[in-house]
């Protein structure tokens, strides 16, 4: 690919750049030195907010503390949601760009410390997401049989943290706490039938598991009601039409919002329409017909806040979950749930709680707002740092789209150009980049994952893939995965 | 100093341009399969497509009829950011596009799923349409397409604050 532009530059070799700039200040200022027009950019995470970033910054390295990039886009996204992935390609072209090198395999914040990053570099940008989650702070949550959502998605995307997950799936009824896109793709992998699933990215030992899975019926639970639901209608639209089940709503949870209907934005309009119709409707014949000989069901239960995971007795596995009713008080997105006092239990031997990523600290020398659990900012610029910057949910908090994350991500990019160029960011000193970043690794017995070792990782999951009919079939184990990197 | 201070802006400008050339758009090379139907293949068989991009300009350019929208801003290399994340597979709503009342009218009709992923866009309005579900006709010769801001603009005062 040769880039030309109006002036100087005539290559896409970020080396010629370099030299290219050195002719340029050398022929105009003499005393001007290379170093200090090469800006030095380091980027930690390889999900989507990592490699949007990266798009527009002329020159930047990536580290990663797993040996395979890409972030939720691997490990987060539904197996059955492969579009969404796409956005791999682009990622993959960054990556192999001369002007971006990935590190795979470097934990920063144990194998380098942040300090030591900006010592290296102009500028860093943290981009490590959320990789905790919310409690429910329930009595019971730490019983067997109760799981947060992101564990639950890591287990069947293969994330090796989550590997000996091993959900107990040997019980009729599965309830999923929060109604957002998560909850509704967490039902449905546990309902879909297996000759879908199989052929899809989705882990062997999930397969297996929900191959043997006695879990009949999913009830997906919110404190609001269906106006304030969080999940979005394509989500919905795939459990309305999923194969072999069939819905199962309470028709009081919907009083009034037929009536509430006319005031509602087209998006929220159609969704709650398709709810309705869903929940209310009288089917047609055809579609009686289809819902009869379902074996599997789901439904959304309304205004239910946990309050206890309870036991059974004399054991420590779940027995059933206890829900306070509540009542709404105000209406749309401001309506807040206040308990009435009353009470519901419902048996069930799985919950999975689905209310929430959250951001962790990384390193004690970075400002974090434990109560938003996300680094202070403006704009990507990191609060009272300077030369730091953060990008997608770390930014902004865990929610949104990966098209949500590219804008926030190209937002920050944008903040470190124009600090650049005004001088806010200090580049008078030259930086030694991952020079001095890869010797520290080394020293300290850290072997990076460089992207043509990950290519090897990728070629090998996908031919593992082709002889079961699935696109890939991962390597599940960052043994595994170094292992093949490495050979 | 002013010499060294106009080379750096030069310089920062090219490379910002640099970046931006290579962040745009770009593809895997995919087969693409020429609609040719029983017309020969003439330059006035072309549609011209009229871009407004998020400064205001206005691009022009032509594709063939059964390109999509989205099809022709790959084939014309058009500097959208972040333009047609997911590939013209209806999982994002980053090709939103607006167009004016009557060319809104004249582009058939939307379906569900198009509609599900276009209800996500920021800046939704009664004229929006997916770019990758849109096709040429000859019929939408001179047609022109708004692309939309895809975040609200959080650009506060200068000093950054709040």
């Amino acid at each position: 690919v040769l880039i030309y532009t109006p002036a100087l530059l005539f290559c896409c070799n970020s080396n010629e750049l370099d030299v290219n700039l050195s002719r340029v200040f050398a022929g105009g200022c003499g005393k001007a030195s290379l170093s200090s027009c090469s800006p030095k950019v380091c980027i930690v995470g390889s999900g989507p907010a990592g490699f949007y970033t990266a798009q527009h910054l002329i020159k930047v390295d990536i580290y990663e503390r797993l040996p395979v990039p890409f972030g939720l886009v691997r490990f987060g996204v539904a197996p059955d949601h492969p579009e969404v992935k796409n956005v791999i390609n682009t990622f993959t072209q960054t990556a192999k760009h001369s002007r971006c090198s990935f590190y795979g395999n470097v934990n920063v914040g144990k194998n380098v410390s942040i300090t030591e990053l900006q010592q290296a570099y102009h500028a860093v940008v943290l981009s490590y997401g959320a990789e905790g989650n919310r409690s429910m702070g329930v009595p019971g949550e730490d019983l067997a049989g109760v799981y947060s959502a992101k564990d639950f998605v890591g287990w069947y995307n293969g994330l090796p943290s989550c590997r000996e997950l091993s959900p107990d799936l040997s019980c009729e009824t599965a309830v999923i706490l929060g109604q957002g896109n998560v909850a509704l793709d967490v039902a449905r992998i546990l309902l879909s039938p297996i000759d879908i699933l199989k052929k899809t990215d989705i882990t062997q030992p999930t397969l297996e598991a929900l191959a043997e899975s006695q879990v009949r019926r999913v009830l997906i639970v919110g404190r609001r009601g269906p106006i304030q639901i969080a999940c979005t209608i394509k989500e919905l639209r795939e459990m309305v039409n999923l194969p072999d089940t069939r819905p199962d709503m309470v028709a009081a949870d919907f009083d009034g919002v037929k009536e509430a209907l006319k005031d509602l934005p087209r998006p929220r309009k159609r969704l709650t329409e398709l709810m309705l119709k869903t929940a209310l409707e009288v089917p047609g014949e055809k579609e009686q017909e289809r819902r009869s000989k379902a074996s599997r069901t789901w439904g959304f239960r309304f205004f239910r806040s946990p309050v206890e995971v309870l036991a059974e007795p004399g054991h420590s596995r779940i027995a059933g979950i206890r829900l306070a009713i509540n009542k709404l008080e105000g209406s749309g997105d401001g309506a807040q749930a206040v308990l009435t006092g009353e009470v519901e239990d419902v048996p069930c031997g799985l919950v999975v709680s689905s209310i929430g990523y959250k951001s962790l600290p990384i390193d004690p020398s970075v400002p974090f707002d434990s109560r938003k659990a996300i680094v202070p900012n403006t704009m990507g610029r990191v609060k009272q740092a300077a030369g730091l910057y953060c990008s997608g949910w770390l930014k902004t908090g865990p929610t949104g789209v990966i098209a949500t994350t590219m804008n926030n991500s190209f937002d920050t990019a944008r903040s470190i150009l124009e600090d650049m160029d005004s001088g806010t960011l200090d580049m008078s000193a030259a930086k030694p980049g991952s020079q001095s970043i890869s010797a520290l690794l080394e020293k300290r017995g850290v072997k990076p994952v460089t992207f043509s070792d990950w290519e090897k990782i990728d070629n090998v999951e996908m031919k593992r893939g082709e002889s079961r009919g699935k696109p890939r079939e991962k390597l599940l184990t960052v043994e595994e995965m170094l292992h093949v990197a490495w050979t | 100093m002013a010499l060294v201070t106009t080379l750096r802006r030069l310089v920062q400008n090219s490379l910002r341009e640099y970046s931006r050339k290579a962040s745009a758009v770009t593809w895997p090379t995919k087969q693409r399969s020429f609609s040719i139907g029983t017309q020969p293949l003439r330059s006035d068989n072309k549609v011209t497509v009229n871009f407004i991009n998020r400064d205001g300009e206005k691009i022009t350019v032509k594709g063939l009829p059964g390109d999509s929208l989205l099809d022709v801003v790959i084939n014309e290399d058009l500097d959208f950011d972040g333009f047609g994340a997911c590939e013209g597979t209806l999982a994002c709503s980053t090709c939103h596009l607006i167009f004016d009342e009557e060319m809104y009218k004249k582009l058939g009709p939307i379906t569900d799923e198009e509609m599900d992923m276009l209800d996500l866009a920021y800046g939704l309005t009664d004229t929006s349409r997916l770019g990758c579900q849109i096709c040429l006709t000859k019929s939408l010769e001179g047609m022109v397409a708004r692309v939309p801001e895809s975040v609200a603009d959080i650009r506060q005062t200068k000093d950054g604050s709040s």
